[in-house]
């Protein structure tokens, strides 16, 4: 097998939500002939990625385009209809749960709701201490304390805050520990499913400094997402654009916000609001965003596409590696039909 | 002059059983017929409660304490209920974050249309639901004949928010109060809406509040800013100016954590702690334990809402054109 050197390697992923419901529910009639008809919601199609070791990967595409369901496949928290997932050089989306211990915890992941994560029953020392107790059973009193005191002075938790309750924290207070939890035990690997989108301006710059100085320190990865478009071109190293559980770009986040090859990217970049940018200059995309439930032919972006043609309508583009570390899927711009 | 609308002292508390918190510390400001204002500030800062309040849709335990709203000349605190139900709705709209505030999801759209102008006028149903066809159009619902028989699940998170505006736009209102109207969408979404409400304020002469967090929007389609902290107004003027040129710390603050205004991957400009609760207001400028610039005066006194200086602007900061 081929040695990798990526860190997370995602090959030809799918994940499907079955929706069909029960026995009743999928009974429809053709004519007088009874059948089952199932429903699926097609959240990943066909997604290949590498993850490069200190990497920050961003990926953004509109609300229900498959961003969480490809941040939980990758953590292993759903597996895969098909495909596969390798951290390093090990298959993960395979093992049982106690073969994945050893990846679980190199690969952590924070939330959007800091709330909703963390256990209101348990103290922030308790919530601290949970992890490490877990993954290393045999750790000493001292060594739990130290280590406690370490990373809650790295996140800036205060450690009289020890002793107290979530409910007792603001929002970006309560991320920040739940920020400490994910590196209490080292990890390699995390992934953070829009962990400052509940949070206020002047709190959204306080934990993505954070996360930068904590990638900074510890050498981490991170798969990263949010629909802040400014905040991805501010930390990202990459970005992959999602439309529908399709990739249809990824490029270095210079090259994205420089020079977008694909139609949608363009069409989502045009539309970032700039401070003191007086007219909103965006591009109008045709139509509305298709259901992942009924996925159009072809290029699952043609029926919003000013590009659009025949082809587009009958042939799913592949991902096609331009120069610079651009990757595209759109037939337009490989036949030259996209200008710029 | 009149103003189309002029906030004067406005005071809103809450009446908890620990005592009363002051959520509005009596703000002021006027708009024009057909100017568009921001409201910005982080949360809590007391954005919504400014809208409600000029609607009267304050409810307990909260009450306005003080000050008076007046609307084309009338003070609408004076107003009787049914006077003020035929402002509202009518002469100012409301339109919230999340559509299925405003929609009755057992209701067709067609319905809810014709229904909310019935109960403001004299009209036929039929030509209610020509009036309903219409405002459809306005904001770009393709067939609006067919889409009057749906009801509201059928449609997407964005063309919900049309449908909103569409009911707001109903009765022609002069002023339209939009409490974050595009934070629940997508970026390219929320453009179009964005487009369309300027759009349509200009087409109508129609004034708007826009309250949201999102500096980015609030320069793209207002011509006036209201900075709100912990219940007051810190900073106001031109929209123009104040972006360029923000004077109140706290402005600066919430411009420089923006990540648009930085090298990519440098470490962002943060404001230490976070805004206050109403319970524990610090005593003088609210902003002073948050506040880099802050001196011996800040702690003792409280900052009126003033122009300094030669800034074409309002700002409540004692290092402000000093
Ligand atoms: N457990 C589930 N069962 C059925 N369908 C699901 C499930 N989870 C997600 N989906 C569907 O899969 C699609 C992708 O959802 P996902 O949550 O990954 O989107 P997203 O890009 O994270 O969106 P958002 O920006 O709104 O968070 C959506 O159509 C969603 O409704
Ligand atoms: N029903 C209520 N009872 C007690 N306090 C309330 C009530 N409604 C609002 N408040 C308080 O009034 C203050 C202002 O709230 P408001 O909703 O106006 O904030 P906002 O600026 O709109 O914030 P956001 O951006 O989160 O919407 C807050 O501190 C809030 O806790
Ligand atoms: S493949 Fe065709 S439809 Fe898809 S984005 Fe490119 S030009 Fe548009
Ligand atoms: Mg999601
Ligand atoms: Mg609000």
């Amino acid at each position: 097998m081929l040695e990798k050197s990526a860190l997370v390697t995602l090959n030809k992923v799918v994940k499907h939500f079955d929706i069909s419901g029960g026995f009743l529910e999928q009974l429809r009639f053709k004519g007088l002939r009874p059948r089952l008809e199932q429903k699926k919601v097609h959240a990943i199609n066909d997604v290949s990625l590498a993850i490069e070791p200190g990497e920050i990967l961003s990926v953004v595409g509109e609300s229900g385009c498959g961003k969480s369901t490809l941040a939980r496949t990758v953590m292993g928290l759903y597996a895969p209809d098909s495909g596969e997932i390798y951290y390093e050089n090990t298959r993960i989306d395979t093992l049982d749960s106690t073969q994945m211990l050893v990846h679980r915890k190199k690969m952590q992941m924070i939330f959007q709701d800091p709330y909703a994560s963390l256990n209101p029953r348990m103290t922030v020392r308790q919530t601290l201490e949970e992890p490490l107790r877990f993954h290393q059973p045999s750790i000493s009193e001292t060594e739990v304390r130290d280590r406690v005191a370490e990373v809650m002075e790295q996140v800036g938790v205060n450690p009289v805050w020890g002793e107290r309750y979530p409910h007792e924290f603001s929002g970006g207070q309560r991320q920040r520990v739940s920020i400490a939890r994910a590196l209490m035990v080292d990890p390699e690997f995390i992934v953070a499913d829009e962990p400052i989108s509940a949070l206020d301006v002047s709190i959204q710059a306080q934990i993505l400094n954070l996360l930068m100085e904590a990638r900074e320190q510890r050498g981490l990865t991170y798969m990263m997402i949010t629909h802040d478009l400014s905040v991805v071109a501010h930390v990202s190293t990459r970005v992959a654009v999602m439309y529908l559980g399709t990739l249809c770009e990824v490029a270095p986040a210079a090259n994205l916000f420089e020079t977008a090859k694909h139609p949608y990217t363009r069409a989502l970049l045009s539309a970032i609001p700039k401070l003191g940018q007086k007219k909103p200059r965006h591009i109008k995309l045709k139509g509305e965003v298709p259901t992942p439930i009924h996925l159009p032919s072809g290029c699952v972006f043609h029926g919003r596409c000013l590009y659009a043609n025949e082809r587009c309508r009958r042939e799913v583009p592949r991902l096609l590696a331009l120069s610079s570390g651009v990757q595209v899927a759109c037939h337009g711009v490989e036949e030259g039909r996209v200008l710029d | 002059m009149n103003h189309l609308l002029e906030i004067r002292d406005l005071e809103v508390r809450f009446a908890l059983r620990s005592g009363d918190l002051t959520a509005i510390d009596r703000i002021g400001f006027t708009l024009e017929k057909g100017e568009r204002m921001g409201l910005v500030g982080e949360s809590g800062a007391g954005k919504s409660v400014t809208g409600f309040s000029i609607l009267n849709l304050i409810s307990k335990p909260g009450y306005i304490a003080g000050g008076s709203i007046f609307f084309r000349g009338k003070d609408l605190a004076a107003l009787s209920p049914e006077e003020m139900r035929s402002v509202r709705g009518n002469r100012i709209s409301m339109i919230f974050q999340d559509p299925m505030m405003t929609l009755n999801p057992v209701m067709t759209i067609g319905d809810q249309m014709t229904e909310s102008l019935m109960a403001h006028r004299k009209i036929s149903r039929a030509s209610a639901e020509a009036l309903a066809v219409e405002k459809l159009q306005a904001v770009h619902i393709p067939s609006p004949e067919a889409r009057l028989r749906q009801y509201p699940h059928e449609f997407s998170g964005g063309m919900r928010q049309r449908i909103v505006i569409a009911i707001a736009l109903l009765t022609d209102p002069d002023l339209i109060i939009a409490d974050e109207p595009t934070t629940a969408l997508d970026v390219t979404i929320q453009a179009e809406i964005m487009d369309l409400l300027l759009e349509l304020c200009t087409l109508k002469d129609m004034a708007m509040i826009l309250i949201t967090h999102d500096l980015g929007v609030v320069s793209q389609v207002t011509e006036k800013i209201a900075v709100m902290y912990a219940g007051k107004i810190v900073e106001t003027g031109s929209t123009e100016n104040i972006v360029a040129r923000p004077q109140h710390p706290y402005t600066q603050g919430l411009i420089r954590a923006l990540p648009g205004s930085r090298e990519p991957g440098s470490r962002l400009y943060q404001i230490p702690g976070s805004m206050p609760n109403l319970s524990a207001i610090p005593k003088g400028c609210a902003f002073h334990p948050r506040c880099e610039r802050a001196e011996e005066v800040c702690r003792r006194e409280v900052p009126e809402l003033l122009k300094r200086g030669t800034f074409q602007r309002l700002v409540a900061c004692h290092l402000v054109g000093v």
